[in-house]
């Protein structure tokens, strides 16, 4: 996992749960962060979609269990893209 | 690239001042230093720069906080209540819509219907959203829930019964829709249905108008039709904008069978933006006049150096793309929407190519104002303002440079600057995607709107040859029309409560729903002023509502379009509005003076007409006339003709 995509995932969480950047590290989770609700989850699934043009599908979704795993999911789609 | 179409602006992502994630920063630093104006500002700017899901939830929560300091007023924000009811999730679309909403002056409050329970939500006249009070409601609803036999199990349906199918759909929209107008005066847009990407008989299905496809497009068009029976309900073509976007890009299915969601992530923005485009006209945040740059935006090159056979515009690549945004101005100019040119440019060079280039469609005569010089722009712009009588905030603004766009941005934060992509093919769907250009309705002064202030012009000519004013208005041989609101009428009366700005007494904005609703009550009146004299007509421009309460008649609405104002028009219908409330047995005429940032020209009308100040409180001032000793005439030299009371029948 390359640190700029662990970087743009935890920028996309600052705005998506309204939290500083540097308050989200690779473990935080809907355990640590207290609005990762079933909403926010489906908006952080969107803003991920977007932002890095990859699609998720539900058994992803599911895996995104905490920020590292989002980021390092994200890059294996990337690299299956290419 | 997946983000290609969200926006032109979003391109610049070098690392420097303007980068979203400074902004983000420095937003958060003017809010702290209490400079919230200029916190706006920026936080617009971070949405045009980068508009996306997670963008929008910063720039809702820093506008929450704004304005929860400031409030909505002092940030010069129109409030908008919309309500969405709906048979999809439209949650996530909620921030993008709020952002794009913000960036176009608007605060916008959002309350969301249960899953599929429109219908009764419509009916039940108790319901939230009637509580909600709303100014507008989406009415979002997908084919498989509005019509499921034909959607889903269309193979099944004899055609006797699906064509019964179609029509029990469109009865049970045309009982909702007038449920909906009788216990709410809001607007309301109803989605169109889409119809199927892959129809249950393939090809078969468009061979008939009978098939899937073909009463789904019977059901739309009855739409259309039960929309233009009520006032205030239009129709927002779900299907063209689906196939706009392509079909398959629009759709999700993992997110539709998993959470209900059936747009994709990068078309939740178009979906947002599609909205809009109704918002904007009905919260009154549109665009009244255009104003274009000349070289490499109406042309290709710059005429003071590559002459007229260097400039590239023509019918063939690369002047057809200049002739692409000719016509989308030229049909800005059919809704009414003047035109306008500030150039850094020598006169003779400019005229020269608007005159007698062969590739031009614009030319001209088409332009109201123009500003062909080497000053300032934003000091242009305002002298284009103050020429065509509107406020900087009816200025839209087009130019190719990036510098003078930002320039005029920081000096006039009220004009509309639209981006300009950098490639000219995308220049004229950049125009026409701007929803301050959008109108709901399409009144006759709109589409003569340009001819009017060509007279306009003559007009001024005119007046500075008088030595008095009196001589003037004798010869201008004014002649005006009263009447009381009709069903011709009502569109434009209620268009005219929503924008006009200056000569407005009260500023109370009012719907086609609401004018109908009150002109149905006994003590209210409505009527609309037409306006002509010498030099051409200037079409509807006046509207007063009276209301009679306890032997007075109180003035609930005044107001004119600016290019009237100043000419006794507006003493000869305040005149009778004395008169008729005398003829009715009103012992007085009474009217608040409500103070906004732009009604300063009808500050001093009722005192200039001889009322008396009465009472002032934090809203404005009252004034009374007492109707006995009253000696309010209207001026002798304007023909006024009053007409009988009309209906309003036919809409409801």
């Amino acid at each position: 996992m390359t640190a700029s995509t662990l970087e743009q995932v935890r920028n996309i969480a600052s705005d998506i749960f309204g939290i500083p950047a540097d308050k989200i590290t690779a473990g935080s989770s809907p355990e640590t962060i207290e609005n990762w609700d079933s909403m926010q989850h489906l908006n952080l699934v969107l803003a991920i979609e977007e932002r890095f043009g990859v699609q998720l599908e539900p058994e992803d979704i599911e895996e995104m269990k905490n920020i590292g795993a989002v980021a390092a999911l994200v890059e294996k789609l990337q690299s299956a893209a290419r | 690239m997946i983000l290609s179409f969200v926006s032109h602006s979003n391109s610049n992502s070098t690392l420097g001042e303007g980068h979203p994630s400074n902004l983000r920063m420095e937003v958060d630093r003017l809010i702290s230093a209490g400079t919230f104006d200029l916190a706006a500002r920026r936080l617009a700017e971070l949405w045009r720069r980068d508009p996306a899901s997670g963008t929008a939830s910063f720039v809702i929560s820093r506008l929450e906080e704004l304005r929860e300091k400031t409030g909505s007023s002092q940030l010069a924000l129109t409030k908008f209540k919309l309500a969405i009811l709906r048979s999809f999730t439209v949650e996530p679309i909620v921030p993008l819509l709020r952002a794009e909403a913000f960036a176009y002056g608007i605060d916008l409050e959002i309350h969301i219907g249960d899953f599929n329970t429109y219908v009764q939500d419509m009916l039940d006249s108790q319901s939230s959203i009637y509580r909600f009070a709303p100014n507008a409601v989406v009415l979002a609803v997908r084919t498989d829930q509005a019509a499921p036999e034909l959607w889903r199990d269309f193979a099944d349906l004899a055609p006797d019964a699906a064509q019964q199918a179609a029509e029990r759909v469109v009865g049970s929209y045309e009982q909702s829709i007038g449920a909906f107008r009788k216990h709410s005066q809001a607007a309301l847009i109803v989605h169109s249905l889409e119809r199927p990407s892959s129809p249950s008989l393939g090809v078969l299905d468009s061979q008939s108008e009978a098939g899937q496809s073909g009463l789904i497009r019977q059901i739309n068009r009855e739409l259309r039709r039960i929309a233009a029976g009520f006032h205030g309900v239009y129709t927002l073509d779900y299907d063209a904008l689906v196939a706009r976007h392509g079909s398959e890009h629009w759709h999700d299915e993992r997110k539709w069978l998993t959470a209900r969601l059936p747009i994709a992530a990068g078309y939740l923005l178009p979906m947002a933006r599609e909205w809009m485009r109704f918002i904007v006209p009905l919260s009154g945040r549109t665009a009244k006049v255009l104003v274009v740059d000349l070289d490499n935006t109406l042309w290709g090159g710059v005429i003071g150096e590559d002459g007229m056979a260097g400039i590239k515009v023509g019918p063939e690549y690369p002047g057809a793309a200049y002739q692409a945004l000719h016509r989308a101005l030229l049909d800005l100019s059919r809704k009414g929407i003047l035109l306008a040119i500030c150039s850094k440019n020598n006169l003779d060079d400019a005229m020269e190519a608007l005159e007698n280039h062969p590739g031009m469609l614009v030319r001209a005569k088409h332009f109201s104002a123009m500003r062909v010089n080497w000053t300032d722009k934003a000091q242009n712009l305002r002298e284009i303002a103050q020429e065509l009588n509107v406020g900087m905030d009816a200025l839209a603004f087009l130019d190719d440079n990036p510098f003078e766009r930002e320039q005029v941005r920081a000096a006039l934060p009220e004009v509309t600057v639209i981006d300009l992509p950098k490639n000219p093919l995308e220049y004229a769907s950049a125009v026409r995607n701007c929803a301050a250009f959008e109108r709901l309705t399409l009144s006759a002064e709109d589409q003569q709107r340009s001819e009017m202030y060509a007279a306009q012009k003559q007009r001024a000519g005119a007046e500075q040859s008088f030595q008095s004013k009196e001589d003037f208005f004798r010869f201008l041989e004014q002649e005006a029309e009263l009447e009381p609101v009709s069903d011709l009428t009502l569109a434009r009366v209620a268009q005219l409560t929503q924008k006009t700005n200056q000569f407005n007494l009260t500023t109370r904005r009012y719907t086609e729903a609401q004018i109908a609703e009150m002109a149905k009550k006994p003590d209210w009146r409505i009527f609309s002023i037409k306006v002509r004299d010498r030099f051409g007509d200037h079409g509807l421009v006046g509207v007063a509502i009276t209301h009679d309460v306890g032997g007075q008649c109180e003035v609930d609405t005044f107001l004119l379009s600016c290019r009237v104002i100043g000419r006794t028009v507006e003493t000869a219908l305040l005149a009778h509005l004395a008169e008729s409330a005398a003829h009715r047995g009103c012992k007085r005429l009474e009217g608040w003076f409500l103070p906004t940032k732009k009604n300063a020209p009808a500050r001093d009308f009722y005192e200039q007409h001889g009322f008396e100040f009465q009472v002032t409180n934090c809203d404005g001032s009252l004034w009374t006339l007492d109707l006995k000793s009253s000696t309010l005439r209207s001026p002798n030299w304007i023909k006024l003709k009053v007409a009988a009371e009309a209906t309003l029948g036919g809409r409801i």
